[in-house]
C-alpha cells in the first residue's frame, strides 16, 4: 500500500533532531559502519589484498612446483590432506599455494584495468559534458557503439588483436568498462550544469573551467569511486572469464582462477574440490567488492537503499 | 491560500433528521515505526454524515484531514499503521469488515476523489478503461454496454466529445479534463458516499470553481453525500452544509456552515477565517494570518495543542485537555449543536489575533509572528 | 507507432555504420594484417598478393572500407581459415544452438524473476525480502562457469538426472531441418526428441540464466516499489478493484518500462556468456565455434561473429524499444 503517504504525513508532525552535524564523508563512514552487509564486505575485500599482497608469505608451496606428482594417479587427485589443505591439482601441485597466487593475478588485473577505465572514461565523460556539441555527440556514440558488441566478446577481440598476454587482458577489460565510467561523469557534469549551486557560482562570475574543476568534479569523486569499486567485482569476474577461454598471461606456469577451472575440466568427475576452490575465490572477491560498493552507495545516498 | 473561490448559494439545507449514513466514532490512527515515536495522526475523531448531506473537514496540512479519509475508506498501508474507533456506513463497521466486503464497497458506495488529478490517473491505460474497470467490476457491464456508459459519464461531468476522449490517455488530457476524468470514475456507480480529498488544491484557479460547481451539481443531482476534505475555507463556504475543523489530528470545532461562519469560537478557526481575503472586507484592512507553523503542537494528551499559536491562550490550555463539547453559549437553530474545543473561546468582541502578540514556542523561545507565516499549502 | 517504428530504425544505422567502421579498423591493425589474418599464418607471400589484391587490399583506406561495407551489406563474411567454408555458414550452421540456449536461459530467468521481484517488493523489509536480495546479490557475482561446474558435477554427474553434455542423446536419430532440435522435434513428429534436447539445455540454461535472473528480480523489485507507492495505485484502490486487476494493470504495466529495458540488455550481454557455457557443457554452438577461432587465429570467423553479435544486439534494442512503444503512450508521441 501506499507507504510514502504515511511518511508525508508523519514527517509533517514529528521533527526529527539533526544528527550531531559532520561532514559528508564522515556521516557516510558512520552509515558504513552500521551496515552489516558493509563490513562483511569490507572484511572480504580485505581477506583478498592481505591474500594477494602477502601471497608469497602465506602460500606453502612454490605454485609451479610438483610437489606432490607421484600422489597423482589416473583418475584420481588427492583431496584436502594436513599436508596439503586444499588438495593437489591434476598435475601434483599444491592448490592452496596456487589459489594464493591466483588472488595476486585477479588482484593485479582487477585493480589496473579498473585504474586505466577508471581515468580514461571520467575524462572522456568530462570532455563530452564540459564541451557538450559535437564532442559530446562524437564521445557518446563512440560510447553507444562500444556498449553494442557484449562485453566479453569485445574484450575476447582486444585480447586477440593485442596477442596473449596479460596487459592485452588488462587493456580489453578496462576498454570493456571505459563507457560506464563516461556516461557516469557526463551524467554528472549535466545534473550538475542546473544545479543551484553551479547557477551560483555562474552568477558570481566564476569561469567555467573553474566551475568544472572547482564544484563538478568533486562532487562526481564520490560516485566514481563507488563505481570503481563495483566494476573491481565484475573485473574480477572479467578476468576469471577470459583466463578461463585461455586470454590469459602468457605463461601457462602462472596460476590464474579461470584457468585453473579450465585445467580441470576433464577431472570435474573425480576431483570436483578443483573447481570448488578457485570458484569461490572468484565468487568471495566479487562478493566482497559488490557489498562493499552497493553499502557505499547507500551510505552517500540513503535514497539508494533499495 | 488560494483566493476564495466565490460560488452561488446552496440550493438547500437537507433535511436534519434521518439516521446518519456514515458515523466516526472515536477515530484513531497511529503510525509506528521501528526505531520513531509513535505518531497519532488522528486522535479521537467523532462525526457523521446525512444522506445528501456535505461535510467539511477543514485544517491545515497535518491536521490529520487526508488521514481520517483514508482510514474510513481503508486505504492505509497495513504494516506501521494502527486504526483504532468505528465507521459505520449503513449499519456495518467499516474498520473491521473483512477485505473482500470492503472492496465491494469501495468504488461503489463509497467513491474517492484525490488531490492531484495529474498522478491519480494510471499513465498507461486509456480513460475509457479506467473508467469501464469499475462498470465491469461494481455493475457488471462488458463490451459496449460499459462503454456506452463511460461516455455519458465523460459526457455528464462536462467533457467535450468524450467518445474521442474515451480513447485517448491521461496525459493527452489537461489538468481539469483529468479531475473531470477521475470525478466520472468516482459517480460510475452511483455511491452513496463521495470522499473528495482538495480536489481543487493541483489545480489553476479558473479551473477551481468549475470543478467545485460541477461537484456541487452532482452532489444534488444524486443525493450523495459528501465529505469535502479541504484548507480553503472559500471551499467549505460555497458548498459545506457543516465543517469539522482540525487541528493536529483532533477537531477542535464542529459547526452548520452559517453558524461557524456568522460566529466562530475556537481561536483556531477564527484565524483561518481571519486570514482569508474577503470582498466585503474594507479597503486597506490587513489580512490576519496564524503566526507560527503546524509543526509547533504541544501534545494533546496533556495540553491544547493549539496553545503555543493561540492568542486566547489562557494558564489552563498548557497544563491541561480541552474536550470537545456542546458550546453552551450557542445554540445554532438549524445545524445542530455547536461542538467546541475551547477553554477560552472567542466571542463576538474579542480580536481574533492581537496585532504584534507575542508568541512562545514549545521550547519557550520567543518567536517571531512576523518570521512565520501560516503553514498553509500542499500536502 | 510505424512511424516511431521507422524512426527507430533509421537511428541504428549510424551505429552499425561505426560498428562495421570499428570491425574494419580492428581486421586491419591484427598482428600480420589483414591478409595473413584471413588466410592464416602459415600463408605464402605470393598468396597474400594475390589476395590482397582480390580484396581491393593494395588500394587507399577509404576504398577498401567501402568494399568490406559492400561485402558485409552481401553478408559476403569471408572464409574461415580453419575450417575453409564460408563464414556465414558456419555461422549459420552454429548459431541456433547459441539462440535455443539463449532463450532458454531468458525465459527461466524472466519467469521466475519478475513473481520473485513482484514478491519482494509487496514484503518489502520482511525476511522474504532479505533472502531474494541477499540472493540476487550472489547471483550477480557468481560467473557462469563456475556455477555451470557446480551444476554440472551435482545434477549430472553425482545424481546423474541430466544430460552433462551436448545437444542431443547421439543415441537418437533425428533429422534437423530448422537447427532448433527442440522445434525440429515436433517439426518431424518426434517429440520425444524435442524433450531430450530440452534436458539438454535446463542446466546450461539455469547457468546462463543465473546473472539475469538476479538482475531482473531486483529491477523488478525496484519498479514495483516505486510504482507501489504511485497515486493511481491508491486510486486503483479506492475503486474497490480486485487485487489481480490491480496489480496485472495497475502497478505490473506500470513497472514494466524498467525491467523491459533490462531484460533486453541482459538478453544482449547472454552472448557473452554463452561463449561460456558452451565451453563448460560442450554445445558446438557459436560460442565454442568463436572461441576454437581465437585459438586458431581465425578473424574472419571472429569478425563475422561480432557482426553477427552486434546485429543481435541491435536488433533486441529494437524490440526493447517498440516494447516500451507499446507498454507506455507516452513514449509513442516523442
Amino acid at each position: 500500500m501506499s507507504l510514502s503517504l504515511a511518511e508525508a504525513d508523519t514527517t509533517a508532525l514529528e521533527t526529527e533532531p539533526d544528527e550531531a552535524a559532520g561532514g559528508l564523508w564522515s556521516d557516510a563512514f558512520k552509515r558504513l559502519r552500521r551496515n552489516p552487509a558493509a563490513i562483511v564486505g569490507a572484511l572480504l575485500v580485505l581477506l583478498f589484498l592481505a591474500v594477494a599482497i602477502f601471497a608469497p608469505l602465506l602460500a606453502p608451496y612454490d605454485p609451479a612446483a610438483q610437489v606432490g606428482f607421484g600422489d597423482i594417479r589416473p583418475s584420481y587427485v588427492p583431496g584436502p590432506s594436513s599436508q596439503h589443505w586444499l588438495g593437489l591439482d591434476t598435475l601434483g601441485r599444491d592448490e592452496l599455494s596456487r589459489i594464493i597466487y591466483g588472488a595476486r593475478q585477479s588482484l593485479i588485473v582487477a585493480v589496473v584495468s579498473v585504474s586505466i577505465a577508471g581515468v580514461v572514461g571520467s575524462l572522456l565523460g568530462l570532455l563530452a559534458g564540459a564541451f557538450g556539441g559535437w564532442v559530446d555527440n562524437l564521445v557518446m556514440r563512440v560510447v553507444d557503439i562500444m556498449l553494442a558488441v557484449p562485453g566479453l566478446l569485445f574484450a575476447i577481440g582486444v585480447a586477440a588483436m593485442l596477442g596473449q598476454s596479460l596487459k592485452s587482458v588488462m587493456i580489453a577489460i578496462a576498454t570493456v568498462n571505459v563507457p560506464i565510467f563516461a556516461r557516469l561523469l557526463r551524467g554528472s557534469m549535466l545534473a550538475n550544469r542546473g544545479a543551484d549551486y553551479v547557477l551560483a557560482a555562474r552568477s558570481l562570475g566564476v569561469r567555467r573551467k573553474d566551475i568544472t574543476l572547482g564544484h563538478v568534479v568533486p562532487n562526481s569523486v564520490s560516485p566514481v569511486i563507488v563505481q570503481g569499486t563495483l566494476t573491481l567485482a565484475t573485473a574480477v569476474v572479467d578476468a576469471a572469464g577470459l583466463s578461463f577461454l585461455g586470454l590469459g598471461s602468457a605463461d601457462p606456469s602462472i596460476p590464474e582462477w579461470g584457468r585453473m577451472l579450465t585445467e580441470m575440466q576433464d577431472a570435474l568427475s573425480y576431483a570436483p574440490h578443483l573447481a570448488l576452490f578457485p570458484g569461490l575465490g572468484i565468487v568471495l572477491s566479487a562478493l566482497g567488492f559488490t557489498l562493499l560498493g552497493e553499502a557505499m552507495r547507500e551510505a552517500i545516498d540513503p535514497k539508494f537503499r533499495r | 491560500m488560494t483566493p476564495v473561490t466565490q460560488l452561488s448559494d446552496v440550493t438547500s439545507v437537507p433535511s436534519a433528521g434521518g439516521a446518519p449514513l456514515l458515523e466516526v466514532e472515536d477515530l484513531s490512527v497511529t503510525f509506528t515505526r521501528r526505531g520513531r515515536r509513535d505518531v497519532r495522526a488522528v486522535d479521537g475523531v467523532t462525526f457523521s454524515v446525512r444522506p445528501g448531506e456535505t461535510v467539511g473537514l477543514v485544517g491545515e496540512s497535518g491536521s490529520g484531514k487526508s488521514v481520517t479519509s483514508l482510514a474510513i475508506m481503508r486505504l492505509l498501508p497495513s504494516r506501521g499503521v494502527q486504526v483504532g474507533g468505528r465507521a459505520t456506513f449503513d449499519g456495518m463497521d467499516l474498520l473491521s469488515l473483512p477485505k473482500d466486503s470492503m472492496r465491494d464497497i469501495r468504488g461503489r458506495d463509497m467513491a474517492m476523489v484525490f488531490q492531484d488529478p495529474m498522478s491519480s490517473l494510471n499513465p498507461v491505460l486509456t480513460v475509457g478503461r479506467q473508467i469501464t474497470e469499475v462498470l465491469k467490476r461494481h455493475r457488471g457491464m462488458q463490451g459496449d454496454q460499459a462503454r456506452d456508459e463511460a461516455v455519458t459519464l465523460l459526457s455528464r461531468v462536462g467533457i467535450p466529445d468524450p467518445a474521442r476522449r474515451f480513447r485517448e490517455y491521461p496525459h493527452q488530457l489537461s489538468g481539469g479534463m483529468r479531475q473531470r476524468a477521475l470525478i466520472a470514475i468516482s459517480l460510475a456507480c452511483k455511491p452513496r458516499l463521495l470522499i473528495a480529498d482538495e480536489p481543487t488544491t493541483a489545480l489553476d484557479v479558473t479551473i477551481q470553481a468549475q470543478i467545485l460547481e460541477l461537484l456541487k451539481e452532482l452532489v444534488v443531482d444524486s443525493g450523495t453525500s459528501l465529505i469535502m476534505i479541504t484548507h480553503d475555507l472559500g471551499v467549505v463556504a460555497g458548498l459545506c452544509d457543516s465543517v469539522n475543523v482540525m487541528y493536529s489530528g483532533r477537531i477542535v470545532e464542529t459547526a452548520s456552515r452559517y453558524e461557524l461562519f456568522g460566529h466562530p469560537r475556537h481561536p483556531y478557526t477564527a484565524g483561518l477565517l481571519g486570514s482569508v481575503p474577503r470582498l466585503d472586507a474594507e479597503r486597506g484592512q490587513p489580512l490576519q494570518p496564524i503566526p507560527g507553523s503546524p509543526t509547533d503542537t504541544l501534545p494533546w494528551a496533556h495540553a491544547c495543542a493549539f496553545q503555543p499559536r493561540c492568542a486566547n491562550r489562557v494558564d489552563r490550555c498548557a497544563s491541561e485537555t480541552p474536550l470537545l463539547e456542546r458550546d453552551p453559549d450557542r445554540r445554532d437553530p438549524i445545524g445542530g449543536p455547536h461542538w467546541l474545543r475551547c477553554f477560552n473561546p472567542v466571542t463576538g468582541d474579542t480580536p481574533v489575533t492581537p496585532p504584534g502578540a507575542e508568541l512562545v514556542a514549545p521550547g519557550g523561545d520567543a518567536l517571531d509572528p512576523a518570521a512565520e507565516q501560516v503553514g498553509e499549502g500542499d500536502q | 507507432m510505424l512511424r516511431f517504428i521507422v524512426r527507430r530504425l533509421l537511428l541504428l544505422v549510424p551505429i552499425l555504420l561505426g560498428l562495421s567502421l570499428m570491425l574494419f579498423f580492428w581486421v586491419h591493425n591484427l598482428p600480420g594484417g589483414t591478409a595473413e589474418a584471413i588466410l592464416g599464418e602459415k600463408a605464402t607471400p605470393e598468396k597474400i598478393a594475390q589476395f590482397n589484391h582480390a580484396y581491393g587490399l593494395d588500394r587507399p583506406l577509404h576504398e577498401q572500407y567501402w568494399l568490406f561495407l559492400k561485402r558485409a551489406v552481401h553478408l559476403d563474411l569471408g572464409v574461415s581459415a580453419s575450417t575453409q567454408q564460408p563464414v556465414l555458414d558456419e555461422i549459420n550452421r552454429r548459431f541456433p544452438a547459441t539462440i535455443e540456449l539463449s532463450v532458454v536461459a531468458i525465459i527461466f530467468a524472466v519467469a521466475i524473476a519478475i513473481p520473485l521481484g513482484y514478491l519482494a517488493a509487496r514484503r518489502y523489509g520482511s525476511w522474504l525480502d532479505q533472502v531474494l536480495i541477499s540472493g540476487s546479490l550472489l547471483g550477480v557475482v557468481i560467473p557462469v562457469f563456475v556455477l555451470g561446474y557446480l551444476l554440472k558435477y551435482v545434477f549430472a554427474i553425482k545424481l546423474g538426472i541430466l544430460p552433462d553434455s551436448g545437444r542431443q542423446d547421439v543415441r537418437l536419430v533425428t533429422s534437423h531441418p530448422t537447427g532448433f532440435y527442440i522445434l525440429d522435434g515436433f517439426l518431424t513428429g518426434d517429440p520425444a526428441a524435442s524433450w531430450d534436447a530440452f534436458k539438454h539445455l535446463i542446466l546450461p540454461g539455469i547457468a546462463l540464466g543465473t546473472i539475469p535472473l538476479a538482475i531482473i528480480t531486483r529491477i523488478t523489485r525496484a519498479a514495483v516499489l516505486d510504482v507501489v507507492n504511485e497515486d493511481y495505485v491508491r486510486t486503483a484502490q479506492a475503486k474497490g478493484l480486485t487485487n489481480r486487476v490491480i496489480r496485472n494493470q495497475h502497478i505490473m504495466r506500470n513497472s514494466m518500462l524498467p525491467v523491459v529495458t533490462i531484460i533486453g540488455l541482459q538478453a544482449g550481454l547472454l552472448l557473452s556468456g554463452a561463449i561460456l557455457t558452451e565451453t563448460v557443457f560442450a554445445i558446438p554452438g557459436m560460442g565454442s565455434f568463436v572461441k576454437d577461432a581465437i585459438f586458431n587465429h581465425d578473424y574472419s570467423t571472429i569478425q563475422g561473429f561480432v557482426l553477427f553479435s552486434a546485429v543481435i544486439y541491435v536488433l533486441i534494442n529494437l524490440l526493447v524499444d517498440i516494447s516500451y512503444g507499446l507498454l507506455d503512450p507516452r513514449v509513442r508521441v516523442r
